[in-house]
């Protein structure tokens, strides 16, 4: 088999068990459309719609932020100066945004322990995955804690969505609007978390047992897509924290 | 069996890549982050302030969307379908700008001029 390495074809097995052998680059693209059959050949079910889904909770959040630079454009009174806003008194001078960098620290760092456990989990080291991902959870769980704490504290300083203390009364609904929608994801994501967590810890995916409500066979794959929800919510957020917060 | 003999099978079960892609992929987040943090705390402004947060914005999505979420591995087919849509925004974006901009205008010069 000396010749082996030199005539290499890729295949794959499919989700709905087909062998494709697979052509690369924009060929594959257009033979995928084309085909009469299915699109994303090697990608399975699951996968497909949870990017599917994350799409249009892309366009739901563009969307907000749209119209958070709509009405920041077209105010004629000043801008709140978030720099100020969302400044803390550590030891007894104001620092600039602190709160928010380090919330964007943990979220990052969520997302780290939730690669890593999606890693483990297709090498079906169960201690590990649960580990990370419950690491994973607390992440999120003191992100949405900051979070509260920060809307306490405007609200406390005359915050509303129909005016602020400080200049343009749009402030005020758009920073409710959009931290209000990216924290209600980030709280659905840890109790996402911690569901698949307690499938892992079972071993649900090792003997494949069906989901409750899909009837599908567990696979570890479902750590997989629920860490694509998961980043999507760190995605979404290192959007949020350059344009409403950092702008 | 004829995949066999001519060639080399690669079943590929899930996505299997080193753990230190991972913690290489999470150090640059941080690293990109602090930058972005301090482009506030130094209090950059203008121009090079706008450019910079969107230059740090665009690297880390970049690096989550390729390397957290495995959009690098997958068939082009399905980067294509996710990747492209998004792109239609930045349409909306032009569209509001311009609305925005018109919008600004007619307060200055019904509400501002006092007339």
């Amino acid at each position: 088999m000396a010749d082996a390495a030199t005539t290499t074809t890729t295949t794959t097995t499919s989700s709905s068990g087909h062998t494709v052998a697979s052509r690369q680059g924009w060929d594959s693209f257009a033979e995928e459309w084309a085909s009469d059959q299915t699109a994303f050949k090697t990608a399975s079910w699951g996968k497909v719609m949870m990017w599917i889904f994350l799409l249009s909770d892309t366009f739901i959040f563009s969307c907000f932020l749209l119209s958070y630079m709509t009405v920041r454009m077209s105010t004629t009174i000043p801008w709140p100066n978030p720099s100020e806003v969302f400044a803390l008194e550590l030891g007894g001078k104001p620092v600039p945004l602190i709160l928010i960098a380090i919330m964007t620290f943990i979220l990052i760092s969520s997302s780290g322990t939730m690669a890593m456990a999606v890693n483990y989990g297709y090498r079906r080291d169960r201690k590990k995955t649960v580990a990370l991902m419950l690491a994973t959870a607390a992440f999120g769980a003191s992100f949405v804690g900051m979070q509260a704490f920060e809307w306490t504290k405007l609200i406390r300083e005359g915050v509303r969505p129909w005016g602020n203390p400080w200049g343009a009364d749009q402030f005020g609904s758009c920073f409710f609007m959009i931290t209000g929608f990216h924290g209600t994801h980030v709280s659905i994501g840890v109790i996402f978390l911690l569901i698949i967590a307690r499938k892992v810890f079972r071993g649900d995916f090792d003997v494949e047992r069906p989901g409750f409500f899909t009837s599908r066979k567990g696979r570890y794959e479902n750590v997989e897509i629920m860490g694509l929800y998961w980043h999507f919510v760190d995605l979404v957020w290192v959007f949020i924290f350059a344009l409403f917060y950092l702008w | 069996m004829s995949h066999a003999a001519t060639g080399t099978i690669t079943r590929v079960e899930g996505q299997q890549h080193p753990i230190k892609l991972y913690l290489v992929v999470w150090g640059w987040l941080f690293v990109l982050s602090t930058c972005s943090y301090l482009i506030d705390y130094f209090g950059l402004q203008g121009y090079l302030r706008w450019s910079l947060i969107l230059l740090f914005m665009m690297v880390k999505a970049y690096l989550i969307v390729a390397i957290f979420m495995h959009m690098a591995w997958e068939r082009l087919t399905l980067i294509y379908a996710i990747l492209l849509p998004p792109v239609a925004v930045l349409v909306f974006v032009g569209i509001m700008v311009f609305e925005a901009n018109y919008t600004f205008f007619t307060r200055v010069y019904f509400f501002a001029m006092g007339s």
